[in-house]
């Protein structure tokens, strides 16, 4: 049985639900597998994770979602948390007065937040007990939250483009990060812009207007995306959908 | 039990340890209704209290240049069921003093209690001044504070000031301070309260930016749930070149609550400028869902959340 199992995820979107955004999409993650997920901009991405992890208005109208065999339709977001499935944001929202600490150690007091804050590159005695607020950088906010994720072990940790925002000398660290959940069990949908973060995965996959349109290797998964006119195709021109 | 080891039973529910009373470092004012229980002062610390009918007056002077280290400890309350309590104060800072003082008011068992503290500030060329106010007022919510309180900061000079009170309930209470910040003073006049039941939360905060190059922040951090109101009132006026200031209110509202919030921002001069901020509403969808994402229920979500506007 496959971790993750999305089947004919259908998702509307606009006024009266006019525009399919996520439009008969299927696709399988199996346990500990690192997945790259690839598309242009405004393709759904994001909007996937969101229905993965069931955030308010992201209720799929037609297809299945199912963790483990079990359809996760009806659960709200943290009884799919504690089912093992977890998603650090694109932009990780902040909070007044949470230390840094605090927030590393929210639902595992046993965990080492020091060790997890030297995984994304941060000192820990720089870090440690400074709120997760405004003062952060985006970047500074990212790894955090990476290293918040980290700390729950989840089953399934859905990463909405863990990269963005980071410097290109960091990429290591963000590769280190997603070695580190798959070293743990963790299965990772890695949903990400940058070939050589996409290339550590075991498997991708590619959307195209609403649909897995290409699944393999991360090699060949960007060969193709990139071989493809998909900033300027129609859904009419492209051959894949 | 006597009224001063009554006092104490409640003293660290405000972060307050009783051996700090027997620190002979430190200096403490304690006062229960009209009497004066306790009182120490250090060097450079002059303290002048009396007893009055109805609570306590308090003259209190740090002499030019002496750097207070430790803080100073003030405690205030009523130990009985029912009482009035009025706190008559003015601190002088002179010049180039510096000092931290805490001032921890206990009701406990208030069911009608009345607490007024009518305070006046100078702080002199160049001293700093950090005052932090932690209030416990037991869980009836039959406790009317009224605090009043206003400050001269002068020529380089810094005030710093907290209120807190944000365990138990908050009763009937009505901040009102007025600050005045001369050539390049700084302000900072903070309050956190969370009110439950039918407590009924005032807060209104002036800071005048008088002189060149002042600065003044005010910030509110308010919660309420059940039947409580809450009304904030902020008010910064930039009357001088180079002045600065900000106004930032967040309430958090939950249940029937009710909570108001009012920035006032004026600007009397071209060269000045103020801002203001305000956000009053449930707890934000995508906080809660970051943190249900960590597996925190909605209930422990919320938690986390006020406690951290609060803290």
């Amino acid at each position: 049985m496959p971790l993750l199992e999305i089947k004919d995820l259908l998702f509307r979107a606009g006024p009266g639900g006019s525009a399919a955004l996520l439009d008969g999409l299927s696709m399988v993650i199996e346990e500990g597998e690192v997945h790259a997920l690839l598309g242009t901009n405004g393709t759904g991405k994001s909007t996937l994770a969101y229905l993965i992890m069931g955030c308010e208005g992201y209720g799929h109208a037609g297809g299945k979602v199912l963790f483990q065999g079990e359809d996760v339709a009806g659960f709200p977001i943290h009884e799919r948390a504690r089912r093992g499935i977890s998603l650090a944001w694109q932009e990780p929202v902040r909070f007044e007065g949470i230390t840094v600490r605090d927030y590393l150690t929210l639902k595992n007091g046993k965990i080492d937040p020091s060790e997890l804050l030297e995984l994304v590159g941060l000192q820990p005695g720089s870090y440690l007990g400074r709120m997760v607020d405004r003062k952060l950088s985006g970047g500074e906010r990212k790894r955090i939250e990476l290293a918040s994720i980290l700390a729950l072990g989840p089953l399934l940790a859905v990463l909405d483009e863990p990269d963005s925002g980071i410097d290109m000398l960091s990429t290591q660290d963000i590769i280190n990060v997603i070695t580190r959940f798959k070293q743990k069990g963790s299965a990772v949908l890695l949903i990400t812009h940058r070939e050589e973060i996409a290339r550590i995965a075991d498997r991708a996959s590619q959307l195209c207007k609403g649909r897995i349109v290409c699944t393999g290797s991360p090699e060949k998964v960007a060969e193709f995306y990139k071989s493809r006119k998909c900033l300027t195709c129609t859904a009419e021109e492209c051959i894949h959908v | 039990m006597s009224e001063m080891d009554e006092l104490m039973a409640v003293f660290s529910m405000t972060g307050g340890d009783r051996a700090i009373l027997a620190d002979a470092g430190t200096a403490h004012l304690v006062a229960s209704g009209h009497s004066i229980l306790s009182s120490r002062t250090v060097e450079g610390l002059e303290v002048l209290a009396k007893e009055t009918r109805s609570g306590i007056t308090a003259g209190i002077r740090v002499t030019a240049g002496t750097r207070i280290e430790k803080p100073v400890h003030l405690c205030f309350g009523v130990v009985h069921r029912k009482g009035t309590q009025r706190i008559l104060m003015h601190v002088t800072m002179e010049d180039g003093a510096s000092a931290r003082f805490i001032a921890h008011c206990l009701f406990p068992k208030a069911e009608k209690v009345k607490h007024i503290m009518d305070a006046s500030v100078t702080i002199g060329e160049g001293s700093e001044m950090r005052y932090s106010e932690v209030h416990y007022h037991g869980m009836s919510g039959g406790v009317e504070v009224l605090p009043r309180l206003a400050v001269f900061v002068g020529r380089n000079g810094k005030y710093y000031t907290d209120f807190t009170l944000t365990t138990g309930r908050v009763g009937k209470l009505s901040i009102d301070y007025d600050v005045t910040a001369g050539e390049n003073a700084f302000v900072e006049l903070v309050a956190r309260v969370f009110g439950h039941g039918k407590d009924e939360i005032k807060v209104k905060e002036k800071v005048t930016l008088a002189g060149e190059n002042a600065r003044g922040m005010i910030k509110a951090r308010i919660a309420v749930e059940d039947d409580a109101t809450a009304e904030v009132t902020g008010i910064t006026e930039g009357n001088a070149a180079g002045s600065r200031g900000h106004v930032d209110c967040m309430e958090i509202v939950k249940d029937r609550a009710v909570a108001k919030a009012s920035p006032q921002v004026q600007v009397n001069h071209p060269l000045a400028k103020v801002t203001h901020e305000a956000a009053i509403g449930s707890v934000d969808r995508k906080q809660m869902e970051t943190l249900m994402a960590h597996g925190l229920s909605p209930v422990e979500a919320v938690d986390v959340i006020v406690k951290g506007i609060l803290r």
